[in-house]
């Protein structure tokens, strides 16, 4: 039976307008995907090379020559070479901030960290390029000279800027208050019992840590090490205005060239013809299914995770 | 002396005064000229610390202790390296940035400015800014409310909710450059509309959208189930209920969040690419025309590469951290204001 308050007037107009605006929302996502989709298909139908291996990128051509296997392999290697900085960083902080910092500061400490989201990306890509990247060219060069025998560190140029690396090392510094601050949320909710059960052991505090926290947390930071992820796939200006954006599968990261999916885009916006035009947008398709997976995947990983401990 | 019940333990001074004297090591390197480099004499230090102190501690404490002693420096090691950066970004933007901040930047365009030549001025880029943002802001937040009152106050556990509650969090991660193409495929290639500053307040609603559910979201959850239930028994309808007494207990939390998601779309440079084109000159009507923006700004002096367009673009950049500040702290009062009074 139906109660009186659902069948009133008012009622049923407010929870339709709410509801609609919950749907709103899934309309748009879907949109998203389905207007790219349509206004990508005449650059799939000019495209004379295969779109998923061809290097170069050539759609304003006549025939029209273009594909993402650059831009995937640039977009990856920046987003992982991120990711290997930034994951041991935020989540170290992260514990430093829960389990070692006196309880007075922590709250400062959070917020410094925290701070770092609130920056804008072109403020990061002016701060990269002209105050990190000449001051890196020691560190890429000892790291050539010392590791180079590793033939990712290797520089066959002379040039240590406008690389990979930089773009990676901006990167990381971008995504760590993401990674950071979800990570914390899951070491909070690490039960006080656990860890008092192993501190009444006699553990030290790390042991304590890979005890109870870290076995505990586990799939919370895979899931911010994710969300770091698609944070750094997705990442446009910094990028586009530390990389000198060539069209080459480069495996040594610390030489000049490399360029991502979403720096593409912005870098060849205004100069793309109609077929050009077409080409970013599919190249930004397949950048936005490549994103939709890895946070859908990692935000699955979190709401299982509520399920169990709540 | 295997048998005694206590361990042995280094003092806790240990620790402090191993720091300082590897510091004077280091430090002391550079001043007799054996080094020139700091980062060179700090990394000496750093690793004197760290031997020397996980040795001692290996010899009286044992290993496991050793362990422990050497994962506390490493934390302190991240932290400070987590830290560092956004000390460094505000104190280049501030010191790099104030240069040429001054009244005729605030009330000049760069209509007639040569990127040669100082001079000139970002009017017509804080003009589009406020523009944009203000639009985004009129569409995102009536939207968001209302969503996150349909995610806390209609949800009940169905499907639907929690359909769209997922896909909110998706959408957090969405890359602005994505709703820049969006925005461009559908309102200016299907629907005809030029690129302008509004097409970019739609694509900067979408990057809105998210934030504002999330945080308004959070804060209804937070209104303690006592006053609904006093409000429904006392007769009144539920919409009413929540307009006029759910919303207001969470109104300065949704305020807060919203000025969070103003600070966060007022720096985004790419959508705005995408969807408007560069301008030099004072275009106060979002709808047609080119329009400028600071973040847009920024980039095309980036772009110019001369040292007068540079110190522009750091000058820029100061003024969107003023900005995103002001927004911040406009929401901090602001909520302070609107906070129920007990």
């Amino acid at each position: 039976m139906k109660s009186d308050a659902t069948k009133r007037r008012g009622d049923q107009v407010f929870t339709a307008i709410t509801a609609g605006s919950g749907i709103f929302v899934l309309i748009l996502m879907a949109s998203i995907g389905l207007f790219l989709f349509a206004k990508a298909i005449p650059a799939f139908n000019n495209n004379t090379s295969n779109f998923l291996t061809e290097v170069t990128w050539f759609p304003d051509q006549d025939p029209p020559r273009f594909g993402i296997a650059a831009l995937g392999f640039g977009t990856i290697t920046a987003a992982l070479i991120a990711m290997a900085i930034a994951v041991p960083i935020a989540i170290g902080t992260s514990l430093f901030i829960t389990f070692y910092a006196p309880k007075k500061l922590a709250g400062v400490m959070a917020f410094l960290v925290d701070l770092l989201a609130a920056v804008p990306s072109i403020i990061f890509g002016l701060w990269g390029l002209q105050f990190l990247m000449p001051r890196m060219t020691g560190l890429t060069k000892w790291i050539d000279n010392n590791l180079g025998f590793i033939p990712i560190f290797e520089n066959r140029t002379d040039l240590y800027t406008k690389s990979l690396f930089v773009a990676g090392v901006v990167l990381a510094i971008m995504i760590l208050p993401t990674i950071g601050a979800i990570s914390r949320e899951v070491f909070k909710q690490v039960p006080r019992s656990h860890i008092e059960a192993a501190l009444a052991l006699g553990s030290t505090r790390w042991e304590m840590i890979k005890l109870a926290v870290l076995p505990y947390g586990r799939s919370g930071m895979i899931s911010a090490a994710m969300l770091g992820l698609g944070r750094a796939l997705g990442e446009t200006i910094a990028v586009a205005l530390i990389l000198s954006a060539l069209f080459e599968i480069n495996i040594h990261i610390t030489e000049p060239g490399g360029t991502t999916f979403a720096a593409n885009i912005a870098l060849k916006w205004n100069e793309a013809g109609p077929n050009g035009l077409a080409a970013l947008i599919a190249s930004g398709l397949v950048l936005f299914l490549i994103t939709l997976a890895v946070n859908s995947i990692a935000r699955a990983v979190i709401a299982r995770r509520k399920e169990f401990t709540v | 002396m295997s048998n005694q019940l206590t361990r042995p333990t280094l003092p806790k001074s240990f620790a402090i005064s191993l720091a300082a004297l590897s510091m004077a090591i280091g430090f002391g390197l550079k001043f007799a000229g054996i080094t020139s480099s700091l980062l060179f004499a700090g990394l000496v230090a750093v690793v004197l610390y760290v031997i020397v102190q996980t040795g001692v501690s290996f010899a009286v404490e044992g290993k496991r202790f050793a362990v422990d002693r050497l994962a506390t420096t490493f934390m302190y090691a991240f932290f400070i390296a987590s830290a560092t950066p956004i000390f460094s970004v505000l104190w280049e933007v501030i010191s790099r940035g104030y240069k040429v901040l001054n009244i005729d930047f605030f009330s000049y365009s760069m209509k007639s400015a040569s990127p040669l030549r100082p001079g000139g001025g970002a009017y017509h880029a804080i003009l589009g800014t406020l523009e944009q943002v203000g639009i985004a802001t009129l569409i995102a937040v009536p939207i968001g409310i209302l969503c996150a009152l349909y995610l806390v106050e209609y949800s009940n556990g169905k499907r639907l909710p929690k359909a769209v509650s997922f896909f909110v969090d998706v959408m957090t991660g969405v890359p602005s450059v994505v709703t820049g193409l969006f925005i461009f495929t559908s309102v200016v290639l299907t629907l005809g509309l030029e690129r302008s500053g509004f097409a970019a307040a739609l694509a900067l609603t979408i990057l809105m959208l998210p934030v504002v559910i999330r945080t308004s979201e959070e804060m209804l959850r937070l209104v303690p189930n006592d006053l609904r239930e006093a409000s429904l028994a006392l007769g009144i309808p539920k919409w009413k209920t929540i307009v006029k007494v759910v919303l207001p207990t969470a109104i300065s939390g949704i305020i807060t969040g919203v000025m969070l998601a103003v600070a966060r779309v007022a720096g985004e440079t790419a959508p705005l690419l995408l969807t408007t084109f560069l301008s030099q000159s004072i275009n106060a009507n979002p709808f047609t025309g080119p329009q400028a923006a600071l973040p847009t700004f920024v980039w095309d002096q980036i772009a110019s590469g001369t040292d007068p367009s540079i110190n522009r673009a750091w000058s820029g950049a100061l003024t969107l951290i003023l900005l995103v500040v002001l927004f911040y702290g406009s929401a901090k009062l602001i909520a302070r204001y609107y906070a129920p009074k007990a």
